[in-house]
Formats: C-alpha cells, sequence, structure tokens
C-alpha cells in the first residue's frame, strides 16, 4: 500500500488502528524524497533518517501507552523554512542565513510535535517568503510535480510541491500576500490562510508582520481542517495573537451550502484573467449552486488598489523586520570589513538576495522622512478602506467565490524580470491579507496543458468554518487528482 | 508622472536600509523604485479625507506582561550562534573610541 498518497486523517487512522507503525510512515516518506527530491527540490533540509527515525520510535511509545491519540500523531510533515525548530536549520531560503541554528521552536510547530508530529525536513521558499515562485530562493528553485519546467508558486513553493509529490503527509506554510493559497493552486493541492491572529507568529520570522499568518498545506480540506485545529491558539507569546471563542473548525466538515450566500466579485473576472482558469471557476461555483447555495455577483470594489497598497505596508514592515539581520549575534557576517557600519553594509549587502534587497529599499524609502505621509499612510488609509469594501460586502454575502490566481503556474524564469507583473499575480490574495480575513484555496480543475487551477473561497473575520463546508462540500463531488510524476513514481 | 530616482536618493536610501550597492546594482535599483513608485502613485487616484490610518485590523491595544524574567538563561545555546564570540560574549568590531 502507497502510504504517502494517504491523507494525513487517513494515514493517522492507520497508525492508531496499528495497521501501520510510525516508522513504516516515516520510510514510506524517505522513500518517496529518494525517488523524486533530486527532480523537485522540495526541501532545503531534509532532517537526518537516523534522527527521524528514532523520534518515530519515541512517538510509537507514545502511542501505544495511550499518550498520544490525537488525529496526527505519527504522521509525516514538512516544515516550510522560515519557522524556527529548536537545533535544527532554518534558513528562511536565504544566504543571510544558512548556518543559523535556532534556539527555541515556533509555537505553532510546538503544537504540532505535541499532536506527535513527526518533522521530515524544512521546505523551500522565496527568500524571507518575499516572491511568488520560490524562485528567489538562495537554494535553488523548486520545481512544480505536475510539470518540472514550471513554477510551483510562491512563497511557500516547497511545502505545496512536498505535499503534491507526496514527500511528506502534509505540511505548514505562511501566507503573507498568497504564499499558501497561490502556490497550493499551482500544485493542486489545498490550503488555509487563517483569520490573521489565530495561529501564533512567535517563531514564525517576520515578513510583514500585520498580514502572516501560518497555515496547514494538504491533499484535502478535512487534512486542513484537523491540522489548523492543532495549530491555532491564543499565545501570549504573540501579541497579535487572538483568543477566540472556538477553535473546532472540524465541525465544519459537513455537506451542505443549502442556504449559503455566495458572492462572485465580477471585479475579479475582467481582463488578465486566464479563460481555462474563469470556466473552471465559474463551474465550480454552478456545482455549489447546485447544491443549494445563493449564488450572485456583485461589484467588491478598489480591487486595483489592493497590489500597490500592500507593496507598500509589507516593504515598509519588511525593511523594519529585516533590520535584525546585521551579522552581529547570529547569521552570515562578512569576512572582511573596516569597522561596525562596512560590517552591518557588507554583511546584509552580501547575504540578502535581490528582490529581498528591492523590497527592502521600497520600504526604508516609504517609511522615510518626507515621504512617510504620501506613501506609508496614504497606504494604511487604503487598507482601511479596502477593509470597509470587504464588510460591505460581507453584510450581503456568507463568503466570496473566486480564482486563486489569474493563471496557472508559470515557467521557470518567465517572472523575475518584470517584478510588477509578478507582482498583479497577487490579485485575488493579497486583499484577504489586507484585511485579515481567513481563505481557502481548492482544485478545480485543470488546464489544458494540464496545469492545476485554484478555486478561492473567502470568509468574514473568524468564519473559517463557513469557507470549510462549502470547500469540503464542493470537494466532494471531485476525486484528487496526483501528478504523473507520483502516479509513474519517477527516478 | 514618473518618479526619476536621482543617486543622492538611493545613497541616502543605502544608508536607511544598511546595504552597500555596486554601480551596476544602483543603476538597477535607480530603475526598480522609479517603476514600482509609479505604479505605488495609483493610490493617488483615492479620496482619502477623513478615513483613519488603519495599522492593525482588531482593535488590540498595547499587550502587557508583568517585568519578571520568565525564560531560563540561554546564554551558551543563544552564543553558539554568533559569528564571533568570546567568553560567552558576541565579538563585534569597535564602536565606542
Amino acid at each position: 500500500m502507497d502510504l504517502m498518497s494517504l491523507t494525513a486523517v487517513e494515514l493517522g487512522k492507520k497508525i492508531r488502528n496499528k495497521e501501520v507503525t510510525v516508522v513504516e510512515a516515516v520510510n514510506a516518506a524517505f522513500n518517496q524524497i529518494e525517488k523524486v527530491e533530486d527532480n523537485i527540490n522540495s526541501y532545503v533540509n531534509v532532517i537526518d533518517k537516523e534522527v527521524v527515525l528514532k523520534k518515530a520510535e519515541t512517538i510509537q511509545k507514545r502511542i501505544d501507552n495511550g499518550t498520544l491519540a490525537g488525529p496526527l500523531a505519527g504522521v509525516p510533515v514538512a516544515i516550510k523554512d522560515n519557522m524556527c525548530t529548536e537545533g535544527t536549520l532554518t534558513t528562511c531560503s536565504s544566504k543571510i542565513l544558512n548556518n543559523f541554528i535556532p534556539t527555541y521552536t515556533a509555537t505553532a510547530v510546538k503544537n504540532l510535535e505535541e499532536a506527535g508530529a513527526v518533522i521530515i525536513g524544512k521546505t523551500n521558499m522565496d527568500e524571507f517568503a518575499m516572491g511568488s515562485t520560490t524562485e528567489t530562493s538562495a537554494f535553488g528553485e523548486t520545481k512544480n510535480p505536475w510539470n518540472v519546467e514550471h513554477v510551483p508558486g510562491g512563497s511557500s513553493g516547497g511545502s505545496c510541491t512536498a505535499v503534491s509529490a507526496e514527500e511528506c503527509s502534509y505540511a505548514l506554510g505562511s501566507d503573507t500576500g498568497g504564499s499558501i493559497r497561490q502556490p497550493s493552486s499551482f500544485c493542486g493541492v489545498t490550503g488555509i490562510k487563517p483569520t490573521y491572529g489565530t495561529v501564533s507568529r512567535y517563531g514564525l520570522v517576520a515578513y510583514g508582520s500585520s498580514l502572516d499568518q501560518i497555515g496547514p498545506i494538504a491533499k484535502d480540506v478535512t487534512d486542513c481542517a484537523v491540522i489548523l485545529e492543532a495549530i491555532a491558539g491564543y499565545d501570549e507569546k504573540d501579541s497579535t495573537s487572538i483568543k477566540r471563542e472556538n477553535y473546532d473548525f472540524t465541525s465544519a466538515l459537513t455537506e451542505d451550502v443549502k442556504g449559503l450566500k455566495i458572492g462572485i466579485p465580477k471585479d475579479y473576472f475582467g481582463e488578465g484573467l486566464n479563460k481555462e482558469v474563469k470556466e473552471r471557476v465559474l463551474e465550480a461555483a454552478k456545482v455549489l449552486e447546485d447544491k443549494g447555495a445563493v449564488v450572485e455577483e456583485f461589484d467588491l470594489g478598489l480591487v486595483e488598489y489592493a497590489i500597490p497598497a500592500y507593496y507598500v505596508i509589507a516593504s515598509a514592515e519588511a525593511s523594519s523586520n529585516l533590520e535584525r539581520f546585521d551579522g552581529v549575534k547570529f547569521g552570515y557576517r562578512t569576512k572582511d570589513y573596516e569597522g561596525l557600519h562596512n560590517m552591518y553594509k557588507k554583511s546584509r549587502s552580501e547575504g540578502f538576495g535581490s528582490e529581498v534587497k528591492r523590497r527592502i529599499m521600497l520600504g526604508s524609502f516609504v517609511l522615510s522622512s518626507g515621504y512617510y505621509d504620501a506613501y506609508y499612510l496614504r497606504a494604511l488609509k487604503t487598507k482601511a478602506l479596502i477593509k470597509k469594501t470587504f464588510e460591505k460586502a460581507f453584510e450581503r454575502f456568507d463568503m466570496i467565490l473566486g480564482p486563486t490566481a489569474p493563471t496557472t503556474a508559470p515557467k521557470i524564469g518567465h517572472s523575475l524580470t518584470d517584478p510588477i507583473k509578478m507582482y498583479l499575480g497577487d490579485i485575488y490574495t493579497i486583499s484577504v491579507n489586507l484585511a485579515g480575513l481567513p481563505a481557502i484555496s481548492i482544485p478545480c480543475g485543470v488546464d489544458s496543458k494540464g496545469l492545476p487551477i485554484g478555486l478561492q473561497l473567502i470568509g468574514d473575520c473568524f468564519k473559517e468554518k463557513n469557507i470549510i463546508r462549502a470547500a469540503y462540500t464542493y470537494e466532494q463531488t471531485r476525486e484528487y487528482r496526483r501528478p504523473e510524476l507520483v502516479k509513474k513514481g519517477a527516478k | 508622472m514618473a518618479n526619476i530616482i536621482t543617486d543622492e536618493t538611493i545613497d541616502y536610501v543605502g544608508i536607511l536600509a544598511k546595504l552597500e550597492l555596486s554601480n551596476k546594482e544602483k543603476e538597477q535599483a535607480k530603475k526598480d523604485m522609479g517603476s514600482m513608485l509609479d505604479y505605488i502613485d495609483k493610490l493617488n487616484e483615492l479620496d482619502v479625507t477623513g478615513v483613519e490610518p488603519m495599522s492593525h485590523i482588531f482593535p488590540i491595544d498595547n499587550v502587557f506582561r508583568e517585568d519578571i524574567v520568565a525564560n531560563g538563561n540561554n546564554r551558551d545555546k543563544i552564543i553558539s550562534n554568533a559569528p564571533e564570540s568570546k567568553d560567552g560574549q558576541f565579538k563585534v568590531p569597535k564602536t565606542v573610541d
């Protein structure tokens, strides 16, 4: 039986029922990594097999004596390399952290460990989460398992390919402007960005602190709901963490959308949207309508202002967050320098890649004296207006439906030469982060080249259950599609 | 309105960002910043009179805790990541004359 073709929940069940041991599950993951990793490059760092097997044995013991009984106990997971894992290299796919070993573990990851997760490795990403293709990684590109000449998307590219190529049973990603949802869409897997404040950011290397959220990436909605329940929770170590009323996301795994009011923004379906993506997404809307949802078009408004507002805000926050990488206390320090300031400049200039430098410079500029009001404050006011457009929409609708991305995965090497064109690909995901809303991307078909298309459902703040319910209902009408590379077992 | 970024501006930004760019990188940076700012100028189309800048989505104010040490002494662990260290301290270039 191909253990890695199971969902995380299915595998967890077999482990609990003693049909499969944790060691067998871990070996299955490593076997798959051996088969496909050279072609895909999902991982920055696969943890030493002997170390993981030892961990597996410990977890098996705890399952056997009943101390670990949850749905994820013993299931192999991959973690995006911007989440601190104590004792394990954490690089954010950057040269400036190429030797950094954290002294603590991120809360979200700790929660998974306490649930009995077995961490297989840290996945590749765009450097410091800045990018939409995983091409800005300092450790090489990650390839899309559906067609290795195409990107997997980003910035959680490695996490999505590790799930799609079955090198792990599920993964964690982070989402600042679409970084879980867009690569999930490009790789044919499911990913959720929760309401801001739901999952602790303690231990997540910050990019845009007012926008970042950690979330699950897996083969289906059930897995994502279970993982989200495991990682979500109030954390006093994250001052933006929210104490929610309930976290029982799995209670929404029901096939019932009768009466659910779904809004489709007309402004999402204009120029720039690929024809096949449009067709598949509207077909999905029809499926939900046939199942009893009330689907209606409407004008969302201000859609074209989300991207410039986001890039001002995210770059500004990033320029501040990345000041700590200075070669003093950790990370890369340049070899030859004259004095402190020269050491700072050289370490940072040699350690950061060009996209990161670009955003740090833009961020420093928009925050500088004389420009702060014109750029940064104006962007924050735009953010307030964008939030209002969603508030207005949610007075009428329970959720908003649209494509996750305007296209399927582009070819490798075609995106970085025109940054603004690349930024435009974030048009459907970005405003969700600005407004702090929850959103899910689920596969809804492939295009004529066989590349996956993603459907995005956006809920109001704290309304993950609405979008989980609709996503689950839609998902029951189709089979999970595996990429050819995995079906064939390539090497 | 095209934003022309001068050498002066890029040098200023370099100081703020603690980045040192080669001449080639500077030329590219001037171009990139210029086109990004042109794109961002789109925000000027919006009427934002009376709108409060929204930094945080939820009205969470200053989150405090008691000023007591809650974590242990991790000095050795933390120093293990230092590029240069001596006697349990970070070694850095001279900062004070």
